[in-house]
């Protein structure tokens, strides 16, 4: 009887582990981003060396890369010279060693965790691997997936494989089902919440139970992409019909009989009953409520409906409140914000935008919110249009812009002013993740648009009960 | 890389939990296109005022941090992104290990592969040293062994593998190459 990350494992292991040896693990695709691989490359022209399955690698551009639309497509320069620089560093990298490259103007570009998944590359089965700690989201495929460092990045450009040492297992249990108004996001939340933001450390989690079941393929990525929030290597879920309805016409997934030996070998994979795991936790579901973040890590969360806790004399704590200059013992209701952003690779989705749209249509934002909605790709950001969702948010009174991690992260000129407030669909709520001095607040899609139309941190439910 | 056998020095001390890497190097800084001269950007925000002047009160601007080649930490060290450059910032610093009752995975590993010793230790040894800044430890890899002032040894866990690559100073892309053959043989099996 065999977990799901055992039989994958297995699989993958050239040679396997021994007490005084990693495994040597093969790597079945390798996504590449400007910011981790220009080390990797470097590496590998001073050795003389080539990567040695560009057929399995992959690269885009997302992270420093800048969102507005003259600086993508023309009519002004990239603003950030360094980033400009990156950029053309990695088109340099990909084209002397051979590397497919989705470039600043590519129709297929996006954030890297959208487009393994978009394209069809992202299978159940596979090891995937990224220079990027979020890689843990291919996992929502039933595929092991996980962040590496720059010289392991190194390590598969020119081996195809990586010295890992196999991870503990720990079974994530939901019971029930969501309730409404409770999203993917408020799921993985109330998770990391509950198992602590070291609590996965060392080991790997796949998310089971009703609730699991019940998830879209959009909101499978949600759940699995914050696995390292909780300190975890991957996470994973069972890959199952809704996994293959998503892959089955993406472009690259496998077509025709190749594709029935491959659903008939993926319908093997998940965890044989009574498989055992290392550590296990059951949550219930219909009881999660819509979650928010007051502190600086992930795991200082509660419900919507919850106040920030009492201090406890804890000196980490208290500087962590101090930063965000709130009060222990406050409702988090009604704090008032400044900036919303709706994307990155937790939910900048189809489905996401959807779900922001649907509160926003007809509706105007707060006066003096700024509201930022970027799409995850260039492919969602053109379907969003077809139904007309970008009329919506600009409408509404926010920004619309060409794809990329934006103000997830600090570093492209996307950025939250110090001190201010900014209710964010992203991943990560560390001190000065959205600009120095940046107070984050992390949330659904649907708490980020009903906060941005009140100006205070709101629970969706009020505005979707009327 | 260098052969590593033995660190001993003075240690600085942060006493946090959870210092994830957006700490160790703000994202602004990942706009490189090398690995060197991270060390002045180390800790950015909470080392300088807007202005760029070092913020007085910040452990690693007193005078009796200078020099000191161990950081210790607080429960959870180095969180967050797989961002490298957390690493090299430490390195190029001046530091050449980190003590805490539990390093996160990614930063554990990248640290590992540039020579950074990382030194997880109980919760009782850890208290103490984050309670005791300054004190000479000893990090002894042959032994896996922290060697404490009051004579305590604790030994410490490190993969073996990467424990054979810091003492012999090599590196596990060298190790990698080697196996190339057996690597042509499985994609000939599992195309
Ligand atoms: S959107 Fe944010 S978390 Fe995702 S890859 Fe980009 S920077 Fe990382």
């Amino acid at each position: 009887m065999k977990t799901m990350l055992q039989k994958i494992w297995e699989r993958h292991e050239v040679v396997p582990e021994t007490a005084d040896t990693p495994a040597v693990l093969y790597v079945d695709l390798h996504l590449v981003h400007e910011v981790t691989s220009p080390q990797a490359f470097s590496v590998l022209r001073e050795q003389g060396m080539k990567v040695r399955r560009p057929d399995l690698t992959l690269a885009t551009m997302d992270h420093s890369t800048p969102t507005r639309t003259e600086q993508v497509f023309g009519g002004a320069p990239i603003a950030i010279a360094s980033a400009a620089q990156q950029i053309a560093q990695l088109e340099k990298n990909c084209a002397e060693f051979g590397v497919e490259l989705l470039n600043l103007r590519s129709e297929l570009r996006g954030i890297v965790h959208i487009i393994g998944p978009e394209l069809g590359l992202s299978q159940p089965g596979k090891t995937v691997v990224c220079g990027d700690s979020h890689t843990s989201t291919h996992g929502a495929f039933g595929a092991l997936a996980f962040g590496i460092g720059t010289t392991e990045v190194g390590h598969v450009l020119a081996t195809q494989c990586l010295l890992q040492r196999r991870p503990k297992t720990f079974a994530i249990n939901v019971s029930n089902r969501l309730a409404a108004g409770v999203s993917a996001k408020d799921l993985i939340l109330a998770i990391i919440g509950e198992i602590g933001v070291s609590g996965g450390t060392g080991h790997v989690l796949e998310y089971r139970g009703e609730a699991v079941r019940a998830l879209t393929m959009e909101e499978r990525m949600t759940v699995c992409n914050m696995s390292i929030e909780a300190g975890a290597r991957a996470g994973m879920i069972a890959p199952d019909d809704t996994t293959f309805d998503y892959l089955q016409s993406r472009p690259r997934a496998p077509k025709g009989t190749e594709w029935q030996r491959r659903v008939a070998e993926w319908r093997a994979l998940p965890s044989d009953a009574g498989a055992r795991f290392d550590r296990e936790v059951t949550l219930d579901g219909e009881r999660i409520e819509p979650m928010i973040t007051y502190g600086t890590h992930p795991g200082m969360v509660t419900p919507i409906s919850g106040h920030i806790p009492a201090t406890r004399g804890d000196a980490v704590f208290d500087k962590a409140l101090a930063y965000m200059g709130f009060q222990a013992g406050e409702p988090i209701r009604n704090q008032p914000i400044n900036v919303v952003f709706i994307g990155s690779c937790t939910n900048g989705r189809l489905e996401d935008l959807r779900a922001a749209a649907s509160l926003l249509r007809g509706q105007h934002i707060a006066r003096g919110v700024q509201m930022l909605v970027v799409p995850g790709s260039q492919q969602i950001k053109k379907a969003a249009e077809a139904e007309g969702l970008d009329t919506i948010f600009r409408d509404a009174g926010a920004e619309w812009r060409e794809s990329g991690c934006s103000m997830c992260i600090g570093m492209n000129g996307d950025n939250v002013a110090s001190g201010q407030y900014s209710v964010s669909t992203s991943n990560r709520n560390f001190e000065g993740r959205q600009g120095p001095g940046a107070r984050t607040l992390l949330a659904s899609p649907l708490t980020a648009a009903a906060s941005a139309i009140r100006g205070r941190v709101t629970d969706p439910r009020e505005l979707l009960n009327g | 890389m260098d052969p590593i056998r033995q660190i001993r020095s003075r240690t600085a001390v942060l006493p946090f939990t959870n210092i994830d890497t957006d700490q160790i190097i703000p994202a602004r800084f990942l706009r490189t296109t090398t690995r060197e001269g991270l060390g002045k950007q180390l800790f950015a925000d909470w080392r300088y005022l807007p202005d760029g002047s070092p913020k007085p009160d910040f452990a690693l601007n007193q005078p009796a941090a200078v020099g000191c080649q161990v950081l210790v930490a607080g429960r959870n060290l180095g969180c967050g992104s797989s961002r490298e450059h957390a690493p090299w910032a430490l390195l190029d610093h001046g530091f050449r290990a980190v003590i805490s009752s539990e390093i996160a995975d990614i930063f554990r590993n990248n640290s590992l592969k540039n020579g950074l010793v990382p030194v997880v230790v109980d919760e009782s040894t850890a208290d103490w040293l984050l309670k005791n800044p300054g004190v000479e430890v000893t990090i002894d890899l042959d032994s896996t062994q922290l060697r404490l002032p009051d004579g305590r040894a604790v030994q410490f866990p490190i993969e073996p593998f990467a424990r054979y690559c810091l003492l012999n100073g090599v590196d596990e892309l060298g190790y990698l190459v080697s196996q190339q053959p057996v690597i042509s043989a499985y994609e000939r099996t599992h195309a």
